[in-house]
């Protein structure tokens, strides 16, 4: 009986499966009704045999699972307890998987035996086979262990070349950002405000890689879209963001809102600050969200702002009430200005 | 003037940090290393240790195991570039009495390190974050002692001010309270972050990680 063995079973691998088995089996009952029939004797061997191919099937081929990220290449030290869980997760992984398939391969085996048995096959050649049998025992006996290491060494090489393959990663994302941007802080190195905002720049772009690829880096979330937008002004008008958030939600389109008034917000701050940060705390809860931008500059009185300023009034308190938000700005000459952003979550707009 | 032992494994950073506090603080020494470091504080007995996350040997958590309990005199403040909050909410409940971000300036440290002598803890605007993400959450109350468990409103009002950038003094007449009365809210909420049964933490860390994978 010739088996294959998908490296990767499809989704529908099962369904498929299940559909050759009904096809075969209102073969047999065809040929059962109309045609030349050894018996019934081959039943049951046969359901044995079909469970084993089954179980054959159904079980996945091994993969380790890809470790994630940069959290295979933190050292030792500062990430002991993922370092070694890694290699260990892949062997406890493997396990069921291969004991599943060679479950299967026995039940074929016995299946076919037990019909061979049955029908009276096996009788005039019973001596024969059975020492085909012990011989193919011995020979699984002596060389079990060469395949057992052959199979080890074949892991260890995959994971010694996924290991390989994420530090080129590591390497290339290195080359593309850090030492681009430290052959630039050298050429402009008379120029500390430019150096700063690379370096700020620099920071802000690495701390993101590290510390979440994806999800930040696509800006799915609100606390990354926040993130972003605050690179974005850091990056357009200098000075330095502090962004702090606390919980998260995803960029739905009233997430959207606060974002865009965020960043008008920042841009605000941004050109008023001067040199003092601009602090940007965002709470988000299932509840609310909650913005607030805060400067340290000289800061205004908003009664006097001509109607004609829309900066403000417009792209931050406009849009943020037309999202069904409230927007309100605090300012005193000589003490600086917060903006705060709020929606609640739980209304309707 | 405070003694002060710099512990961080880089050693221009160790030497910026020496050249930038001034003539405020007394720096007594610096070491690399968890090993010297713990040697270190022992013999001198410095009044504050500034304290780096990740190094080799164990880390900042691992000097704080070792001589916390054999020196309670000495304060720990952490100085990290580290942004993962799970590293510094374990310094904290380690026993450090505040964390900075490595950006911060000379005065500014050296203003710092006097307040952590004196007694005070420390919050930057991003441990406020972080604490107010460990400290978030709705759980029912019956599963936590809320002596400890959870933040007071008032506690939670004054983390976000600082969260927000602003400096005690300000959350004080903003809030119309003493600055004593907001350093005691602090410090409440660095003693319930040492001491408390974490039910809640416990679930937030567990969530942190389920998150990263």
């Amino acid at each position: 009986m010739s088996m294959s063995y998908p490296a990767n079973p499809p989704r529908g691998g099962f369904r498929i499966a299940v559909g050759i088995g009904l096809l075969v089996l209102s073969g047999l009952l065809f040929v059962r009704a109309a045609g030349p029939w050894p018996g019934d004797t081959i039943v049951w061997p046969a359901a044995v045999a079909a469970l084993g191919a089954l179980l054959i099937w159904r079980a996945p081929a091994v993969v380790p699972r890809r470790p994630r990220g940069w959290a295979a290449h933190r050292s030792s030290e500062q990430r002991p307890s993922r370092r070694q869980s890694e290699p260990e997760r892949v062997r406890v992984r493997g396990r069921p998987e291969v004991s599943r398939g060679g479950l299967g391969v026995a039940l074929v085996l016995a299946g076919g035996f037990a019909f061979l048995w049955a029908s009276g096959a096996m009788r005039p050649a019973g001596e024969t086979v059975l020492a085909a049998l012990a011989v193919l025992i011995a020979v699984a006996l002596i060389f079990a262990p060469s395949w057992r290491r052959l199979a080890r060494s074949l892991a260890a090489e995959r994971t010694e070349r996924i290991r390989t393959q994420e530090r080129a990663d590591v390497g290339a994302h290195l080359h593309d950002s850090v030492l681009q941007t430290l052959a630039l802080i050298q050429r402009s190195a008379e120029d500390p405000k430019q150096v700063a905002a690379l370096a700020r720049h620099q920071e802000r772009e690495l701390r993101g890689w590290l510390a979440d690829g994806d999800s930040r880096e696509n800006g799915r979330t609100l606390a990354a879209a926040v993130d972003a937008a605050a690179a974005e002004v850091e990056a357009a008008v200098g000075g330095s963001i502090e962004v702090v958030t606390v919980g998260d939600c995803p960029l739905d389109e009233r997430a959207r809102a606060v974002v865009a008034a965020t960043r008008e917000a920042m841009l605000n701050a941004a050109k008023f600050a001067g040199e003092a940060p601009v602090s940007v705390y965002a709470e988000l809860s299932s509840e609310r969200i909650q913005v607030f931008v805060r400067d340290r500059g000289p800061g205004f009185d908003p009664a006097t702002v001509p109607p004609e300023r829309r900066g403000v009034r417009e792209s931050i308190l406009g849009r943020t009430q037309r999202a069904g938000g409230r927007a309100a700005v605090r300012s005193q000459p000589g003490g600086g200005t917060e903006v705060e952003i709020a929606f609640d979550r739980g209304d309707k707009r | 003037m405070p003694r002060v032992v710099i512990v961080d494994d880089h050693d221009l950073f160790r030497a910026g940090v020496r050249a930038s506090l001034g003539p405020r603080v007394e720096v007594v020494a610096d070491s690399g290393d968890v090993e010297s470091a713990v040697h270190a504080i022992d013999e001198l007995r410095p009044d504050v240790v500034l304290l780096d996350v990740h190094m080799p040997g164990g880390g900042g958590v691992e000097v704080i195991r070792r001589v916390g309990a054999s020196r309670p005199d000495v304060r720990f403040l952490v100085l990290s570039v580290s942004d993962a909050s799970e590293d510094v909410i374990a310094l904290i409940r380690a026993g450090a009495r505040g964390y900075v971000t490595k950006t911060i300036s000379g005065p500014d440290l050296a203003d710092a390190v006097c307040r952590v002598r004196d007694g005070d803890a420390v919050f930057s605007p991003r441990l406020a974050g972080f604490v107010l993400d460990a400290f978030a959450g709705e759980i029912p109350a019956a599963q936590v002692d809320p002596e400890l468990d959870l933040l007071t409103p008032r506690e939670r009002e004054v983390l976000q001010h600082i969260a927000r950038g602003y400096m005690y003094k300000e959350i004080a007449a903003q809030l119309g309270i003493s600055v004593k009365t907001v350093e005691a809210h602090v410090s409440a909420v660095l003693r319930k972050l040492q001491l408390s049964s974490r039910h809640e933490l416990s679930r937030w860390a567990l969530h942190r990680r389920l998150v990263e994978e």
